[in-house]
């Protein structure tokens, strides 16, 4: 057995040579997935609790390229897996749904003073034992300093969604900060937990250009593990920050691997090259053999992606109810399901993912029925024309369906969608686009009959949709947000505004729970499942714990360590 | 000599403008953009989009980008890259030692093998060794990168774990022996294909050559085979393959891209790629500069040598 224990105690290969019946083996197919690659782990004691300091490091693949390090600024899920290592927020969403106190002493409610009845005042107390990689102390400065640079004109902020409502910032004392908000707006509690990053004061003052500085390709944070080196295209190298505030880190090194090939991906990891094969994951066509795979763990786990069929409301045929509810009778979801993704996704009903606070139980299922469909279309005049496609007033029941270009099985989808709508009379041609160009003024300004699209409608974990539902939300009609379907309707709009200004969590769930109802009913999207990831790591690495509030599951690293 | 190289100057500098201005208008009437990887974000909304289009001056007419662009090139600022604010020719520059480092190696075993079987098949014509080494070139020519990449991987990483499944080399080692080790599969898949057409125009170029009347006269005086082969034989055959040394330059660019990708090797082709699918302009503006600027180059350099080694073909 070769020693796979390298210079960092794990993690690297040192492959042996095959004897000679090994390699007369080759032929045979014989010995699938035989590694030379020796276990990280091969102990005789494990450990069952983290190390007292830092020992080890992990390689962590991705298969998109991290390159904004400036958590404030546009930047993307792989880019957040790099600013959970480096940065902190004042308070994080577990995997439970829960807030939990980061910067932030506490989380502030109604009951502990925090928050006032109305929503409007926010009064933080802070942690005063935090300090900034380069040894300077965190205090309510650089809190103030992050929020303003949000609001900052010259600033390529990421959003302002919430934080535009942000007024009369004042830093009590170092380790205390209020504001008030302009209207209530609770769903701010989740972008301040989930997206906000505070960034140094005595750092970025400093700079000319917000935009543009040192700090944004070698920053400074709060987080686990400091800023090592970058070699672009490659790697990024993480180290233990010792003096971290909070729990771990329990490695001493995190190294960021870009490998951007999903198959190749999946092969290092099966080699031991890599210890954790992350974002975007295995791909599902190799899960079951990498289930089998000597000192490998798979997780496989929701995320808050919904993949549907966004159809344009403002298309023909799909502004007719009745035509949405007969499409979705006739889709085999199940074959979608079971086929072409290897039956590892869930079915919903619902844009909020299940494992939320938010989500509604007991919508209706959908049944797959191409009877009832036919004859909903039937009764509502949809009549068969010579070539078998259905009209109604001179409008045909047909449109494009697109998604990204190269994205096998969405396009495998399209082509069962095409089967199961051609046997109730709707015909539906493809569209496809690269990514590039179909999630730009396409997608955006409703260009499209409809498309296949996975969306996390979420913010952070909380259910606050408006920007997605909003009638106000619709760029194509000049609106503010990215309601791209065109959905419009007053009791959904209601219900996000009421939803927004309530911070009961029953209060809330009730009225997120009518709303889920309402966009069931009306099929403003037609759900087809819960998206999930296929993640691997390496046995022995412990800690490693899906949060489907994050947007990437290597959100704890610091919790990491080798047994 | 002089005034024929300047004008191929003259026209390689016109050339250059003509590839900007049409690799500009295309890359950026291409649909989508720079933002595009963010529309279907829930963190930001389309006015937080419109936002930030401005604050980079996308939302500009396009020539006045384009003359913008063009006037700072000139004075040496090729851009920033809107995926990591870095400047362009750092970012160039960061990529290019990885991608010269496969290049040259994949080049040197071309040439070496190529050269030695495109000789040794010239002098055993319609040998076994020749047909073998024919449908060799053939086999060769005719595998996809990619896929002979992979096979690659699966054989000697996966199956016999003699070679790592890719990277530049191990983080936290970098020793040279590590590097080497990670350079054996990249370059020796890159270099298939170059082998195979070293092989096939130096075995062409020998055939003409030993049939000449010099080396008939050579032999008739009696002089040594292998003096014949080397001083007249060789000499005169390696002149053709100065122009193939120059063309092959967008070739190899092509192979790399590929094996880059396969074997995550952290070059210029991947980094052309990713640019691409970020629609990051600044940067792929530059590599598009920076390629035709080397491909003009080489073919400069290998019509310089050949007027230089052959005063027939002087112009003017």
């Amino acid at each position: 057995m070769a020693d796979d224990t390298g210079k960092f105690g794990v993690g690297s290969v040192h492959p042996g040579i095959p004897n000679r019946r090994q390699f007369f083996q080759l032929g045979a197919g014989a010995a699938a997935g035989w590694s030379l690659a020796g276990s990280a782990f091969a102990q005789t004691e494990r450990p069952s609790s983290p190390p007292d300091k830092p020992r080890g490091q992990v390689i962590a693949a991705l298969s998109q390229e991290p390159t904004v390090f400036h958590p404030l600024m546009p930047g993307i899920e792989v880019d957040q897996g790099v600013w959970w290592q480096v940065f902190s927020t004042l308070w994080f969403i577990d995997p439970d749904g829960k807030f939990v106190p980061d910067l932030a002493r506490e989380v502030p409610t109604v009951e502990n003073g925090g928050l006032s009845a109305d929503g409007l005042t926010w009064k933080i107390k802070l942690r005063s034992d935090v300090k900034w990689h380069d040894g300077t102390p965190f205090t309510a400065d650089d809190v103030k300093f992050s929020l303003d640079l949000i609001n900052n004109p010259d600033f390529r902020a990421r959003s302002r969604v919430g934080h535009s409502l942000v007024k009369d910032i004042k830093v009590i004392a170092p380790d205390e900060i209020h504001w008030r908000m302009e209207a209530a707006y609770s769903p701010y509690m989740s972008i301040l937990g989930s997206l906000t990053f505070i960034v140094p004061k005595h750092v970025l003052d400093k700079v000319s250009d917000p935009n543009a500085s040192p700090f944004h390709n070698a920053p400074v944070g709060t987080g686990p593990f400091r800023w090592g080196e970058r070699v672009p295209g490659d790697h990024i190298l993480l180290n233990a920050h010792t003096g971290y505030h909070g729990k771990g880190p329990y490695v001493e090194r995190v190294v960021f691997k870009y490998i951007p090939d999903l198959t190749v991906l999946y092969t290092q990891f099966r080699t031991g090259q890599i210890d954790y094969a992350g974002l975007q994951g295995i791909l599902p066509n190799f899960v079951q053999e990498a289930k089998t795979l000597k000192g490998r763990k798979i997780f496989v786990s929701s995320t808050s992606s919904v993949e549907h069929i966004a159809p344009n409301l403002e298309f023909g045929p799909f502004a007719d109810r009745t035509v949405r509810e007969a499409l979705y009778f006739a889709i085999n979801k199940q074959a979608i399901i079971d086929a072409l993704n290897y039956g590892l996704p869930t079915q919903t009903e619902s844009f909020v993912p299940q494992q939320a606070w938010s989500f509604q139980q007991g919508l209706p299922e959908h049944k797959y029925d191409p009877a009832k469909a036919n004859a909903l279309l039937d009764a509502a005049g949809w009549v068969r024309g010579a070539s078998g496609v259905r009209e109604k007033g001179g409008v045909k029941l047909e449109f494009t369906n697109s998604t990204t270009s190269g994205n096998a099985v969405r396009e495998q989808t399209q082509q069962l969608l095409i089967q199961d709508w051609r046997a109730i009379g709707a015909a539906m041609r493809v569209n496809n686009m690269p990514a590039a160009v179909i999630w730009g003024d396409f997608w955006q300004q409703s260009k499209f009959n409809s498309v296949i699209v996975g969306v996390n409608f979420m913010l952070g974990s909380d259910p606050d949709v408006t920007p997605r539902f909003g009638s106000g939300a619709i760029p194509a009609q000049g609106g503010r947000g990215y309601n791209t379907y065109q959905y419009k309707s007053p009791e959904a709009d209601r219900l996000l505004a009421e939803g927004a200004r309530q911070f009961d969590l029953a209060q809330r769930k009730a009225t997120y729970g009518e709303l889920q109802k309402l966009i069931r009913n009306d099929l403003a999207i037609l759900p087809l499942f819960q998206g999930f990831i296929a993640e691997g790591v390496k046995e022995g690495l412990q800690g490693f714990r899906p949060n489907i509030n994050m947007s990437i599951n290597c959100w704890n690293i610091r919790e990491w360590y080798w047994a | 000599m002089a005034r024929y190289v300047a004008n191929r100057l003259a026209q390689a500098v016109m050339l250059l403008v003509i590839v900007s201005a049409i690799g500009f208008t295309i890359l950026h009437l291409a649909p989508g953009g720079p933002l595009s990887q963010f529309a279907a974000s829930a963190q930001m909304t389309q006015e937080d989009l419109d936002r930030v289009t401005r604050q980079l001056g996308l939302d500009r007419p396009l020539p006045i980008q384009y003359l913008e662009w063009f006037g700072r090139m000139l004075k040496g600022d090729w851009g920033k890259s809107y995926r990591d604010g870095e400047a362009v020719l750092s970012v160039i520059s960061s990529h290019l030692g990885a991608t010269l480092e496969l290049m040259a190696t994949a080049t040197i075993i071309a040439v070496l093998f190529g050269c030695w079987i495109g000789v040794l098949g010239a002098l055993r014509r319609y040998s076994l060794f020749d047909m073998l080494a024919t449908v060799g070139a053939m086999i060769a020519l005719s595998i996809p990168t990619f896929w002979f990449g992979l096979v690659t991987i699966y054989v000697f990483s996966v199956r016999l774990g003699w070679l790592p499944a890719g990277n530049r080399e191990t983080v936290g080692d970098g020793s040279l022996l590590d590097l080497l080790h990670h350079l054996i599969a990249p370059a020796l898949v890159l270099a298939l294909v170059e082998t195979a057409m070293w092989g096939r125009f130096m075995r062409s170029s020998m055939l003409e050559v030993i049939n000449q009347d010099y080396i008939r006269t050579a032999r008739a005086k009696g002089m040594p085979e292998w003096r014949i082969l080397t001083v007249h034989g060789l000499r005169n055959a390696l002149l053709p393959m100065i122009t193939v040394a120059g063309l092959q330059f967008p070739t190899l660019l092509g192979g790399a891209l590929v094996a880059e990708t396969v074997f995550t090797w952290p070059g210029m082709g991947r980094l052309f790629l990713d640019s691409i699918g970020y629609r990051d302009y600044p940067v792929v503006m530059g590599i598009l500069m920076f390629s035709a600027t080397m491909v003009l180059i080489g073919s400069l350099l290998a019509d310089i040598l050949y007027a230089v080694v052959d005063p027939r073909i002087r112009v003017g």
